[in-house]
């Protein structure tokens, strides 16, 4: 076979073709993400030293990141409240998702996942100011209770705190923890409920052994798409949290702009990225456990 | 069957939960009143008066279009790319470069917007709304890809053979076959980019620099309580926009799906 | 074989022979990574002949339809059209076209757009082409249904209108990747008496996919019987039905029975064999298309086999054996006969007359047959 022959068949071949494609934004996502998030862990190993950073390489910002108790605190915090979110997120989901694939008919669940999705795009920065609205001080809940005589005093434990920021979290991520649900529950071949009905389970039973499981990996999918985005939020816990409901972000911020530490803000984000994937990995090893089923 | 009515009444209040706080948006937007609370004051248009007069709301808003339109476009094309190379072809490191790819989506903002930042910084590039694009078509090309995979998944391989083979060539096959079939698709991806990038906040914020998008404008106005009420009639049109852009990608979805003889699976996610 | 159709596309051997090649084959080999999916086919097809490609699923056919059709590459070997090698020549410029399997009709075209679509780097005139698409749509039974959405079409229709798209560029061969099989039973039948009108009207060469041993049959001048990668027998039709060179061919099309034999002497023109339940008789060399000696087993066609009644009595041999098995199917019957000495049964078939009635199960029986129509297989 010729040279030409050769380069001929290599041009055409497969692999060539697929990778000359996908180049664009494969060097796109090279450039603008894997190399920034590379630079990001350089950062988080060099010196601060007010306005300019030290090339020399010190452990010396993990060991304060880690050691610090305010920092301790606000990432234990950030770990809590994206905990929390989730669960009741993905709690509160389960029987919106379950109502879809089951209940509505199948030529109206195009307009009922669009009824759901509809909050998730739009203003979220002027979402969460609403929930600011509702449970401030002067807000709708207090001022309707006041006017319904129920309470004399506003109601201060709402507003500026955690409660506050894991409501506002909640309600912003819910359609995100509804998708996942529905589509494994979709993919449910309905005849193997029948089946086990017809070997003797009740509904509930049913539910237990067969649904249940099967939808595991939407709810998987589900606990991670609300669990990610929520932990490194910034704008809910700056407008609701009030000090005592700052988070990881919050701080990543005060040490970017703020105080233009880069090499501490570095190894925040690095630390936080860290256990977000860590918990993702638990989450998608327990996912594979379910999977193959119970031994 | 009571179960189901059950149910029913569940996701019922649930889409009042979801929808009550976009509610309060119109009601305090025509509302004569600086504070927000009830009871109401009376009715006033003069607060979308006074967001028509604001020229740095202008500035934001333009600059906002500008960044959304371009990032929409430029995410498109990646999303063609990728999902492309990944419905047709197999090749060598793909789970890998499409993980990559997609890292955004499980990535929280910050991150992305922390490490751009020290990079840009790092090289000495000023910020501008360019670098603000640079990271929206980032974290919107994910989205993209997800819509443009299934719309290339319901092409039928054969559809591209039968052209070439009727002596088109790769290149207006593409043109003649595959583009005008998966065209809704790419409508519904330039607008659900749009509308993403349209409403993303922390990237805005690290990377905007002295040129500040809407979402951060509007941030920014959160410190003054007399400004609120502005925000409020802002806000409705947002709303009402997201409203429309959606329902047209969602139009341009269903109709794609119809065109290749596919099924609905239903949502954009 | 429960329905003959008349031999419609069938030509004479003097006809055939003087006929130039048009596909030349040699040696084509396919690999995908490690598996062999073409191993070593060589093959000529002849100038406006109706060539099959039979084989189950997975032997190679499609690989070795989309490697003429330009869609895969080879890995050796030499391909020739009209007597060009088409190394290097990628589908969009070699003179074939293909009709898919699922017809690949555009969607978003009409039945007009599809069938001028190969036209459009055609220099002819608007009028010209309208007219060129219009009389394709005319050839293929389509007439007045240009306007029509692509998708609206049925599949009877859609497979018209990939017809009509595919000839109207006059190629040199037709390819037709199993055209009929998504097809009804009824339609499928139609249309291959349809094709094989086509295809004599517009004498282009014809290749055919199919794993649909009774298509073969009934629509191709040759078959070429393909099994893992190789061609196991090319014939025409007949000599295939007849003389298959394998058992594996021959349990591929229609039905064969087996039996045990044994080579007692191998004579000038052929083989004395002892076979199990018929006994000694003598094959001719050419019903022993694959050569044998020692073990080897003959095989008959169930309509080779005649069922004797009470007081016939058999032109050429018999052999005495139990009805086990009796099968209705109208116009035909079919027995499994258990011949004496032999364990496994033996299925014929009859037709039936009217008069003469279907025996039961566990009746003695004769069965008649003549040493003509035994094949030896090694």
């Amino acid at each position: 076979m010729n040279s030409e022959g050769v380069l001929h068949r290599i041009r055409r071949s497969e692999a060539a073709n697929g990778l000359a494609l996908i180049s664009p934004p494969a060097i796109y996502a090279v450039l603008l993400l894997a190399a920034p998030l590379g630079l990001l862990f350089v950062y988080s190993f060099l010196t601060d030293g007010y306005l300019t950073i030290l090339w020399e390489f010190t452990p010396q910002n993990y060991i304060d990141a880690w050691t610090d108790p305010l920092v301790r605190t606000v990432m234990l915090r950030s770990l809590w409240v994206a905990m929390l979110v989730t669960m009741v997120t993905v709690a509160l989901a389960f029987p919106v998702a379950y109502f879809v694939s089951f209940h509505v008919k199948p030529s109206r669940k195009s307009m009922w996942l669009f009824l759901i999705t509809i909050p998730f795009w739009t203003s979220y920065l002027i979402r969460v100011f609403l929930w600011k609205v509702i449970l401030g001080f002067n807000g709708v809940v207090n001022s309707g209770l006041i006017g319904l005589g129920i309470i004399d005093e506003p109601l201060t434990f709402i507003l500026y705190n955690v409660n506050s920021v894991v409501i506002t979290l909640a309600h912003a991520y819910a359609p995100f923890a509804i998708l996942p649900i529905f589509v494994a529950l979709e993919k449910i071949d309905r005849s193997l409920l029948e089946a086990g009905q017809d070997l003797g389970e009740s509904r509930m039973m049913t539910f237990w052994r067969v649904t249940l499981p099967l939808a595991m990996p939407g709810v998987i999918a589900s606990v991670l798409i609300v669990f990610i985005p929520t932990i490194g939020d910034y704008v809910t816990p700056q407008l609701l949290g009030g000090p005592e409901g700052r988070m990881v972000a919050n701080l990543i911020q005060l040490q970017y702009l703020r105080l233009d530490n880069y090499p501490a803000g570095s190894a925040i984000a690095i630390s936080a990225m860290l256990m977000v994937t860590a918990i993702s990995l638990v989450f998608l090893f327990l996912n594979r456990r379910f999977l193959r089923g119970p031994k | 069957m009571t179960g189901g009515r059950l149910f029913k009444i569940y996701a019922i209040a649930y889409l009042v939960f979801l929808y009550a706080p976009i509610m309060l948006l119109p009601i305090f937007a025509f509302n004569d009143g600086t504070i927000i609370s009830f009871p109401l004051q009376g009715f006033t248009t003069k607060w979308f008066e006074a967001m028509f007069g604001n020229a740095t709301l202008h500035k934001a808003v333009k600059n906002s279009l500008i960044i959304a339109s371009s990032s929409a476009v430029l995410a498109t094309c990646l999303g063609i790319f990728t999902a492309r190379a990944v419905t047709r072809y197999n090749f060598p490191a793909k789970g890998g470069i499409v993980g990559l790819v997609m890292l955004p989506l499980v990535l929280p903002e910050i991150i992305v917007a922390v490490s751009l930042f020290g990079v840009l910084l790092g090289l000495g590039i000023p910020l501008s709304i360019w670098t603000v694009i640079l990271g929206h078509v980032l974290i919107c090309t994910p989205y993209t890809v997800a819509i443009l995979n299934s719309a290339f998944q319901s092409l039928d391989r054969s559809l591209e053979e039968a052209a070439y083979d009727l002596g088109e060539s790769r290149w207006s096959t593409f043109r003649l076959i595959i583009l005008p079939l998966v065209a809704p698709g790419i409508v519904s991806s330039l607008l659900i980019s749009f509308t993403i990038s349209l409403d993303e906040f922390i990237i805005a914020f690290f990377l905007a620099g002295t040129e500040p998008t809407l979402p951060v404008y509007i941030f920014s106005q959160f410190r003054f309580p007399q400004a609120v009420p502005v925000i409020m009639a802002l806000g409705t049109l947002l709303v009402l926009l997201s409203i429309v852009l959606l329902a047209v990608a969602e139009y341009f979805r269903r109709r794609g799906i119809a065109k290749s003889g596919g099924k609905d699976t239903g949502g954009f996610l | 074989m429960t329905t003959s159709a008349p031999p419609l596309s069938k030509v004479s051997e003097a006809e055939r022979a003087a006929r130039k090649p048009l596909i030349e084959l040699e040696n084509i080999q396919k690999y995908y990574g490690d598996y062999h999916a073409l191993r070593g086919i060589t093959a000529t097809i002849r100038q406006g002949e109706f060539f099959s490609l039979l084989g189950p699923s997975g032997c190679g056919k499609t690989t070795l339809l989309r490697t003429i059709a330009g869609f895969e590459d080879v890995s050796s070997g030499v391909l020739r059209i009209d007597g060009r090698s088409m190394d290097g020549v990628p589908a969009n410029r070699r003179p074939t076209n293909m009709v898919f399997q699922s017809y690949a009709i555009f969607p978003h075209l009409t039945v007009e757009q599809n069938v001028g679509f190969g036209l459009r780097r055609d220099p002819r005139s608007r009028a010209d082409k309208d007219r060129a698409v219009q009389e394709a749509l005319e050839m293929v039974g389509l007439k007045g249904y240009g306007k029509r959405a692509a998708h609206a079409m049925s599949g009877g229709q859609r497979q018209r209108v990939a017809l009509a798209r595919a000839l109207i560029l006059k190629p040199k061969v037709l390819l037709l990747d199993e055209p009929l099989s998504a097809l009804d039973k009824k339609m499928r039948e139609q249309m291959q008496v349809e094709l094989i009108k086509l295809q004599r009207q517009v004498g282009i060469t014809f290749i055919l996919v199919t794993h649909d041993q009774e298509e073969a049959l009934v629509m191709s001048d040759r078959i070429a019987v393909m099994f893992e990668g190789q061609i196991a027998q090319l014939d025409d039709p007949e000599t295939l039905y007849r003389l298959p060179r394998s058992r594996q061919v021959a349990d591929f099309i229609g039905t064969m029975n087996f039996l045990p034999a044994t080579i007692a002497t191998t004579t000038v023109d052929g083989f004395d064999v002892e076979v199990a339940g018929l006994g000694n008789c003598h094959i001719a060399a050419r019903q022993s298309p694959g050569a044998a000696t020692g073990e080897v087993s003959v095989g008959f066609r169930p309509e080779t086999l005649t069922l004797l009644y009470e007081g016939q009595t058999a032109t050429d041999r018999e052999s005495p054996g139990v009805i086990e098995e009796v099968v209705y199917y109208g116009d035909m019957t079919y027995y499994d006969v258990r011949l004496d000495g032999v364990a496994a049964p033996v299925r014929l078939s009859m037709r039936n007359v009217f008069g003469r009635p279907v025996l039961d199960r566990g009746t003695r029986t004769r069965v008649a047959w003549s040493p003509g129509a035994l094949v030896l297989f090694r």
